[in-house]
């Protein structure tokens, strides 16, 4: 009796565990998820059109991408040159570097923003000084970006930079033996090296970009039809009691991160191997 | 003899560093070190008694509690939750197990601000969930528990993947010698697997804790945000800010960020325990 007891209790346990697991996510992530759908198209596909199409949410949905344009190749670029600067030369203080690479990573955005408009705000460290030169950085596109800069600023590093660490700098340093010049080994070299990684950090980064909500909502002023981004959006709608709108709003955020994890999943696959 | 070998040692092979680490610490100083000093900085010009003062008023004791209250109990929920996905994602195989796995990042990719919406919706009394726990007598939206379920949601990949990565790792001639030792399942789970994996367990925990305690696109949606009640620190500090009371947002902001810090140095205690740990188990 013994001999079936064990095996079988484990088994019918591996069971109740699997069962559990996937009724657990089916509630707590799945439904959120689907519901987002469901209520968009919930008044029928003109309705969707019309809310999708209206004037507002298309400003909200052209400054995002705007938004992502700016801020994606700079955190692009700044990911990879820190990597270089960490993973392929030694210095003092490399990992205090690193640390502070990684700052944003646990400061809440919500806080991100009040460091902002504490800085360039009219009652800001550099508030006099750019009022004298008629710059305006908060409620207005640059704040938008410089925070969302912050808080996407070590998606790509923190991608790129273990995957060079391990490489080390054998092939890069044969190439400068042979006479290539830095942005040629970088090119022909490093680049092919790290691709899947710098585009999974890269999607890591706009995924996180498009859909800030607290830095962005500190610094926009969420003035309609000017500083709204479309999370900002999603929240003004709501707040003017048009469910449906906020959901067919907020149903383009959710396709863009469904489209997110599908090429996180493929490039992890790539990656790998 | 130093000075024979040091000019060699000295030159540089790979190129660039003078550049990319300019650049590095460039961005970062204007990015990063430069705001957050602008609110170290008003911290100071605050004083320490207007500073407690703010901190110790009535309201923003009351967000604190229920920030801290309700990060709690997100962060319980996820530590079974996150432990029990882990320990599936790794150990059975099933159909549709990739997709599971897949779906462990949703909370990642997804906006705060529509996660919230759809939660509100969902737990609100015409909603799939809400209709029945009210008639059971439970209320989500606008309650502490609705705030919990967003902070919730927001922060439970980061116990499921730091667990993930070290019950892959595990020795199973550990686990082998326990069965053959006799010992039943939930012996071997709780005297053999759950020691190994405890210090990663812990890392995930204080990570989506802190999470939860900076959450706020999510929570603003689902708390009702009633001052005293269901008002959070971060949307108090936020409030602050639109009554133009930045001294108000800045200490505020500043108790968070020290939450923040804190935790962030638990953490990275708990990772270093984690991966001494997992050498000597392997």
């Amino acid at each position: 009796m013994s001999q079936t007891y064990l095996p079988g209790q484990t088994r019918q346990g591996e069971r109740i565990l699997i069962a559990i697991a996937v009724v657990l996510t089916l509630l707590f992530i799945v439904a959120p998820l689907a519901y987002i759908f469901v209520r968009a198209f919930s008044e029928g596909w003109r309705v969707y059109a019309q809310n999708i199409l209206d004037p507002a949410t298309l400003h909200a949905i052209w400054l995002t991408t705007m938004v992502a344009i700016i801020v994606v190749p700079v955190n692009v670029a700044f990911g990879v040159v820190a990597a270089w600067a960490v993973a392929k030369h030694r210095f003092p203080g490399r990992g205090i570097l690193v640390t502070v690479i990684e700052i944003p990573f646990s400061i809440s955005p919500i806080i991100a923003g009040i460091c902002y408009l504490l800085l360039y705000g009219r009652q800001g460290l550099l508030g006099p000084w750019l009022q004298a030169n008629d710059l305006q950085v908060m409620f207005a596109l640059p704040g938008i970006v410089l925070v969302t800069m912050f808080v996407t600023a070590p998606f790509v590093a923190r991608e790129v930079l273990p995957l060079m660490q391990a490489q080390g700098s054998e092939q890069e340093e044969a190439a400068v033996t042979l006479g290539a010049s830095g942005w040629q080994v970088f090119r022909r070299v490093t680049l092919p090296n790290i691709r899947w990684a710098l585009l999974y950090g890269a999607v890591l980064c706009t995924a996180r970009a498009v859909g800030e909500f607290g830095g962005v909502s500190v610094v926009s002023g969420n003035i309609r039809g000017q500083t709204n981004t479309l999370p900002l959006h999603v929240e003004l709608l709501f707040n003017d009691l048009n469910a449906v709108g906020a959901f067919a709003a907020a149903s383009t955020l959710t396709l863009l991160a469904v489209v997110a994890l599908i090429l996180k999943a493929v490039l992890e696959g790539k990656r790998s191997t | 003899m130093t000075a024979a070998t040091a000019p060699i040692r000295a030159k540089r092979v790979m190129p660039g560093f003078t550049l990319s680490l300019g650049t590095t610490l460039l961005y970062l100083t204007f990015i990063v070190l430069i705001p957050v000093l602008a609110l170290v900085l008003k911290g100071a010009e605050i004083g320490p008694a207007r500073f407690w003062q703010i901190v110790s008023s009535p309201r923003a004791v009351a967000a604190f509690q229920v920030t801290l209250t309700a990060a709690v109990i997100a962060t319980i929920f996820n530590a079974v939750y996150g432990l029990l996905m882990a320990w599936v994602l790794v150990r059975y195989e099933f159909r549709g197990k990739r997709i599971l796995d897949a779906l462990m990042d949703v909370p990642f990719a997804l906006p705060t601000a529509v996660a919230g919406l759809s939660l509100t919706a969902l737990f609100s009394a015409n909603g799939w969930f809400g209709g029945v726990l009210e008639a059971a007598g439970l209320q989500v939206v606008y309650t502490i528990w609705g705030i919990a379920l967003a902070m919730a949601f927001t922060s439970v990949p980061f116990v499921v993947r730091t667990v993930q990565p070290v019950l892959e790792d595990m020795d199973p001639a550990l686990e082998q010698a326990a069965i053959t030792l006799g010992a039943r399942p939930w012996a071997i789970f709780t005297r053999v697997v759950f020691p190994a994996i405890l210090p990663a367990w812990l890392a995930g925990c204080t990570t989506a804790f802190a999470r939860s305690l900076g959450e706020f696109g999510a929570i603003v949606f689902i708390a009702g945000n009633l001052p005293g009640r269901t008002e959070i620190a971060a949307l108090l500090a936020f409030i602050r800010l639109e009554e133009f009371d930045y001294n108000g947002a800045a200490a505020i902001a500043l108790v968070l960020l020290g939450f923040a810090l804190v935790l962030l140095v638990l953490s990275n205690l708990l990772q270093n325990w984690a991966s001494k740990h997992r050498e000597a188990t392997r």
